[in-house]
């Protein structure tokens, strides 16, 4: 039980200070539940981010997998309430306010004003995920996977054709380049 | 904010949110931002490319990741909390129960699942799918050249110099609120 309610805390507080996401919770994930709480060593918790990382949707889900490794069932559903209803309650709240606002000129402001921010923010991702896949580097695989990058930007942007065909075209590849 | 055309878009129902969601989850290997887009306004027109690119951007800025407050307030938007509520479920119930067999598979065989090359190439498909939705974004909704400086120098002092993204957000979501409220039409900034 003493595992549920720190879970639950440790979980709330790292979902409430996590704007960008994932990415920017996991650095403080790892400091609470490696470093200060020793509940997972270093390789587990690589490991788990890694298989987190080959399940699809939204990344945060990798909470609940740590939850459920820490703590069994209770850990998991712990961590994804811990996870998910904090950030969750505030958008519910923010989302009814700019339903009664609509049409303030201040809100249209905000509205506006933050798109090429998150888009910004975006592209940041992006980049930083193209980084990452290459390895940062310009020769021999790198470079095949930065042409995968951009083929499949090139794919999204200038087309409506479903990108599930770039994934599979890329995880192919993967595959053809392995064996 | 210019192009309301409400005939251009489809209400959802509730059935349509949780499915809609659920195939976003399903979908999104590499994160869901890109098919979160893609289904919502491409597939399914519930919203328009600037609805959605405003409901996105005040996601952002909240706590969480943005495609899950989104699913909030689109739910909420739409058929209030039972909305909130299935969309929410739905874009995280598959991917929990693949994760679930996966964490089952690594628990039971002691090691990752031979995936790796799989993913190393739908990790680089997927960061083109980012790439190339902001460019699309961009591409469709024309901003003044402020606001594309404004995404311009967000994207460097997140990628090139690796600030916080609070910081980020505290520094130029003001400065870009400020230049969108010069750019409202004099009729709508005197309403207030």
């Amino acid at each position: 039980m003493a595992v549920f309610w720190g879970l639950l805390s440790v979980f709330s507080v790292i979902s409430l200070l996590a704007i960008g996401g994932a990415n920017a919770m996991l650095p403080e994930m790892h400091r609470q539940l490696v470093e200060l709480r020793g509940w997972l060593d270093d390789a587990t918790f690589s490991q788990l981010y890694a298989l987190a990382q080959a399940a699809p949707g939204p990344n945060i889900l990798v909470a609940s997998l740590m939850g459920y490794w820490i703590g069994g069932g209770a850990g998991l559903v712990a961590a994804t309430l811990g996870m998910l209803v904090p950030a969750a309650a505030i958008a519910w709240v923010v989302g009814g306010v700019t339903q009664r606002l609509a049409g303030h000129p201040w809100l249209k402001a905000v509205q506006a004003g933050l798109v090429p921010v998150a888009i910004g923010l975006i592209l940041a991702a992006g980049l930083t995920m193209a980084a990452a896949s290459s390895g940062g580097r310009f020769d021999g695989p790198g470079i095949v996977w930065l042409a995968v990058t951009l083929v499949s930007t090139l794919f999204v942007w200038r087309t409506d054709f479903s990108p599930l065909w770039v994934l599979a075209g890329g995880g192919v590849l993967g595959l053809i380049l392995a064996s | 904010m210019a192009e309301a055309a409400p005939s251009s878009t489809v209400t959802p129902t509730r059935a349509d949110l949780f499915f809609g969601y659920a195939k976003i989850g399903l979908l999104g290997f590499g994160g869901v931002g890109a098919w979160a887009r893609r289904v919502i306004v491409e597939e399914r027109r519930w919203l328009t490319e600037r609805d959605y690119a405003e409901v996105l951007g005040i996601g952002q800025v909240l706590p969480g990741p943005n495609v899950g407050n989104a699913a909030v307030m689109i739910g909420r938007r739409f058929h209030g909390l039972a909305g909130a509520l299935l969309a929410t479920s739905g874009i995280y119930i598959g991917p929990f129960c693949v994760l679930m067999l996966l964490a089952w598979a690594y628990q039971t065989y002691g090691q990752m699942p031979a995936v790796a090359p799989f993913m190393q190439g739908i990790a680089a498909a997927a960061a083109g799918m980012v790439i190339g939705m902001a460019a699309k974004m961009t591409s469709k909704l024309r901003p003044p050249p402020e606001m594309i400086a404004v995404g311009l120098a967000a994207c460097g002092a997140a990628f090139w110099w690796r600030l916080p993204l609070p910081l980020i957000v505290a520094i130029l979501a003001p400065v870009s609120i400020v230049l969108a409220h010069r750019r409202l039409p004099p009729a709508v900034r005197r309403a207030a």
